[in-house]
């Protein structure tokens, strides 16, 4: 018996509207960036299903890509979290006012 | 495709450990929870028999980059921070939102569309999926993406470094 595509699909939805709550609810810029990650994985989930069920390795290659770039954005979003907290020395989101005045 | 005994299981961890990401009070518990949730998707990956990219998410993901954010977190010492985790109305909309978004994407799940193919063997999946073909696909047809993808990686190494260094006074 074969799990159908529909469950892995339906998985990766759920899995984005965790990432995506993550990035409404929360207020630790950290948290707010792993949210992204989970967001970016439950992509990556979809696009490797639809790729090994089409038998089509393309889109494991932009999954390899994705990643990739998410190891980038990891990078410079965590880079700009500590030049942050160097000036305000908050991670709090609704604190971080620095285009206000 | 593996069992569905599998899928289930590593199914219903991944979405209790993004569940307890969401929730976790302290940002070191949602990193660890977070390293559970990739794990259980790269076991996904495996009952998909998609084994290259399965071992990159490990490598990768629950490796390097897991470890660049606790390792962030404990140079900045958050525990100390203040809690401010008190729910408000914008926490009531954010999660109205997000309802919305999910039940949006599992409609358009369950209106069964036709993906105009049918899915291929077990034995066909896993050729497609194994690191034999994507790296020679890598190194032929993606060499010049390959190229980039590295000059992007070089460039966000520098640019965290010059970031993290600089002082805004």
């Amino acid at each position: 018996m074969e799990v159908a595509v529909n469950w892995y699909l339906a998985l990766s939805a759920v899995l984005f509207t965790i990432g995506t709550l993550g990035v409404l609810l929360r207020r630790n810029a950290i948290v707010i960036l792993m949210s992204v990650e989970l967001m970016l994985n439950a992509v990556n989930l979809t696009l490797v299903t639809f790729s090994q069920s089409m038998g089509d390795p393309a889109g494991q290659m932009l999954v390899f890509f994705s990643i990739a770039v998410a190891a980038a954005e990891a990078a410079v979003g965590l880079a700009i979290v500590i030049a942050i907290f160097r000036s305000e020395v908050t991670v709090d989101v609704s604190e971080i006012t620095l285009f206000k005045h | 495709m593996a069992s569905p005994f599998m899928f289930f299981l590593l199914a219903t961890v991944a979405v209790a450990a993004g569940l307890g990401m969401l929730i976790a009070r302290s940002p070191v518990s949602s990193a660890l929870w977070l390293v559970l949730n990739l794990f259980c998707i790269a076991g996904l990956y495996l009952t998909l028999n998609a084994s290259f990219i399965g071992a990159i998410q490990i490598l990768v993901y629950a490796g390097a980059i897991m470890v660049l954010f606790l390792f962030v977190i404990m140079l900045l010492n958050l525990s100390a921070l203040p809690q401010l985790e008190d729910v408000n109305w914008g926490a009531v909309g954010g999660f109205i939102l997000g309802m919305v978004v999910l039940s949006q994407l599992l409609y358009v799940v369950a209106l069964e569309f036709d993906l105009g193919v049918e899915p291929v063997s077990a034995e066909a999946a896993a050729q497609v999926g194994a690191a034999a073909t994507l790296g020679e696909m890598l190194f032929t047809k993606y060499a010049l993406h390959v190229e980039v993808a590295g000059i992007l990686l070089l460039a966000a190494t520098v640019g965290a470094v010059m970031l993290a260094q600089r002082r805004f006074e």
